[in-house]
């Protein structure tokens, strides 16, 4: 096999055909972004987008670096136990078209500070709000530098992984800040476009190798070698649950976060606002779960084929675990398509890491800096951007110097699923405790937005992969940390009471439920 | 709403920031997600929709289709997880070819969530006539609306 060549040997193709297609994404969305949206802000605009487009945006926004280089790096090396990540992320699709979508956008709101500060004290809740928003952000954003970085130190020879996370990350950075917004819908609509049309070929690319039969397709997945831990070459099959999860309770720890914490993930909450009715609120949730589903199954393809067409031990030689689907281009598809996929999984993290640092530094800008530290008012002018600026600086540091300390070799899904734990055991209980239950106060809020946050990152840090003869025996804490979130909630709420909440209960119910209110809020 | 000279000097970055910032400190108004519970009392008497006979039917009815599916969804699920985990060899009984029950059990979940959003969105059409109907029993009632 021949792939190395692409990085080894100083070859520039791959690069100069990168940077084009890098180039061209961005200047085909920049037009149709500013085309489409205008001056007008993004949630007026978004308000005229019907029920498919938002779908495709949603799914833009959720088909990550870790599903398309995370995914199919943990099916290359793990088999079956890798596609357990896909599974779970369409799942949860359901916990958000039946629980979160419609309320949240029948009601008008669309963060999680938004629907909190509307029944409850707004200043404590923001301020947990904020803060919680800002771990999930940056959890997620390392794992999209991690595979920036990988990406770049592959298409670029001789540099290495901490040089290549520091530039792709400043260069982020920078752009976010002082370039302003490209995450809007329509570049998540393209991204997806592009995402899925790669997944496409590079799935017939793999099918043609088995001259487009399952049966022997899954065949050539009974016996993968690869080599063991002392030089020995072991031989499995990729289709045995097990290989990767020996405990059968990270299976479910790790369901458990993906299921539940798509709902409570900011940048995908506020997507049911940009729609004009619950009916396309609806609609799109079903576009993105049928897009999402048709790309996940993809990972079938190009995960369980980058493990049989080239083999574990060849990926390892060969950029890691987040490399698989890259590489396995670069053999079906030669350079150029090489570099295609390259790119659009560059875009993929540009976008993403764009709308996470937007929604990480104003949610603390305004949310905790302005709300909570100056009372609602600005001392100056301009004053809140600027330390929406300064925290999306901070995050983003924050985000290379973790990329960094962990290294190429951690899967990019797997970090995600940190970062949709944190998001279930801290979001997901107020969320469902503030539209469900009248009697929950802002003590309750506060306390399960802590108690589940804290949890879920205390148990991360003493989890084997953080820590040798780990205390927490589970790679996931979600198992644990979403019942205390639910606990810290609940004993907060026992413990106050709150009669000026309750008596707006009945306001978010009837506007949560027919939308009463909404129609008039649109117009503004 | 704000004049375009009031705009020049505004410096928020109004696209795509999903808390949006209110234009605090700024003569203008707060948008309307940002709106409390209590700035919104006025817009219709809430209490009296709650107490409504069609407002709780429709409440009966969404909880009785979505109660049941999210049960179903979620032992549905997780009895994925639990099977791999604990009952190995029904798990890697080979069907079809190499093809095992882990993988048509894994594939079928993809199945499940589109059939049950299917479901969702032909039920909902139903409700949203009812939310209608209710909206329309109680406009100009209360509020300026």
């Amino acid at each position: 096999m021949m792939a190395a060549a692409a990085t080894a040997s100083g070859d520039r193709t791959a690069l100069i055909m990168f940077l084009v297609f890098v180039a061209g994404t961005l200047v085909i969305t920049y037009f149709s972004a500013r085309k489409s949206v205008g001056a007008s802000a993004y949630f007026a605009a978004g308000r005229r987008i019907t029920g498919w487009q938002n779908g495709l945006a949603v799914a833009g926004d959720y088909m990550s670096a870790a599903s398309f280089l995370g995914i199919a790096g943990m099916i290359a090396f793990n088999g079956y136990d890798g596609f357990m990540y896909s599974v779970g992320f369409l799942v949860a699709y359901l916990t958000v078209l039946f629980v979160v979508a419609e309320p949240l956008r029948n009601a008008g709101k669309y963060t999680m500070a938004d629907v909190l500060a509307y029944r409850l004290k707004p200043r404590p809740v923001r301020a947990a709000a904020a803060l919680s928003t800002l771990t999930v952000s940056v959890f997620y954003m390392i794992a999209q530098m991690v595979g920036a970085g990988t990406l770049v130190r592959q298409l670029i020879p001789g540099v290495s992984y901490e040089v290549a996370v520091i530039g792709v990350g400043i260069l982020m950075v920078v752009y976010v800040v002082f370039g302003g917004m490209l995450a809007t819908t329509w570049v998540q609509i393209i991204k997806a476009i592009l995402l899925m049309s790669g997944s496409v070929f590079l799935s017939i690319l793999v099918l043609g190798k088995f001259d487009f039969d399952l049966g022997k397709f899954f065949s050539s997945l009974t016996a993968i070698p690869s080599t063991g831990a002392n030089g020995e070459v072991i031989t499995r099959n990729f289709l045995t649950p097990g290989l990767l999860f020996k405990n059968p309770w990270d299976q479910i720890s790790l369901g458990m976060a993906l299921v539940f914490g798509t709902a409570g993930l900011p940048h995908i909450l506020i997507r049911f606002y940009t729609v004009p009715d619950a009916k396309t609120a609806r609609a799109s949730v079903v576009w993105a779960m049928i897009i999402i589903g048709l790309f996940y199954i993809m990972t079938t393809f190009f995960g369980f084929g980058a493990a049989s067409l080239l083999g574990p031990d060849y990926l390892k030689e060969h950029g890691g675990t987040n490399m698989a689907a890259p590489q396995l281009a670069y053999e079906l598809g030669g350079e150029i398509f090489f570099a295609f996929i390259s790119a659009v999984a560059f875009a993929t993290i540009l976008a993403v890491v764009a709308g996470l640092t937007i929604s990480a530094s104003t949610s603390f800008a305004h949310d905790f800096y302005t709300n909570v530290l100056h009372h609602g008012k600005e001392h100056r002018p301009g004053e809140e951007v600027k330390v929406a600026r300064i925290t999306a600086f901070v995050v983003g540091a924050a985000a290379i110097v973790i990329a960094i300390l962990l290294g190429p070799s951690v899967n990019v899904a797997f970090l995600v699923g940190l970062a949709f734990a944190v998001a279930a055991s801290a979001n997901l209980p107020v969320i469902v405790f503030s539209i469900f239950w009248k009697r929950f106060t802002t003590t309750g809020a506060v306390s399960g937005l802590l108690v589940g946050l804290l949890s879920s990152i205390a148990l991360i840090l003493v989890s084997p992969d953080f820590m040798k003869d780990a205390w927490f025996p589970l790679k996931n804490p979600a198992i644990i940390s979403i019942p205390l979130g639910f606990l810290g909630a609940f004993l907060g709420t026992f413990l106050s009471r709150e009669p000026s909440a309750e008596k707006l209960f009945a306001e978010l119910k009837v506007r949560g439920n027919t939308g009463l209110g909404a129609e008039k809020a649109s117009s503004h | 709403m704000m004049s375009p000279d009031r705009n020049a000097r505004d410096l928020t970055p109004e696209t795509a920031a999903p808390t949006d910032i209110a234009p605090l400190g700024r003569p203008a108004e707060k948008p309307a997600h940002e709106r409390t519970g209590e700035e919104d009392a006025a817009l219709a008497d809430w209490e009296v929709i709650e107490a409504d006979p069609d407002f709780i039917g429709l409440l009966k009815s969404k909880a009785a289709f979505v109660a049941p599916a999210t049960a179903f969804f979620v032992v549905y699920y997780f009895a994925l997880p639990i099977g791999v985990g604990w009952y190995p060899e029904l798990m890697e009984t080979r069907v079809w070819g190499a093809v095992n029950v882990a993988y048509l059990f894994a594939f079928s979940q993809f199945i499940m969530a589109w059939i049950l959003a299917g479901l969702y969105v032909a039920v909902a059409a139903g409700w949203d006539r009812r939310a209608a109907a209710v909206i329309a029993k109680f406009q100009g009632q209360g509020g300026d609306q």
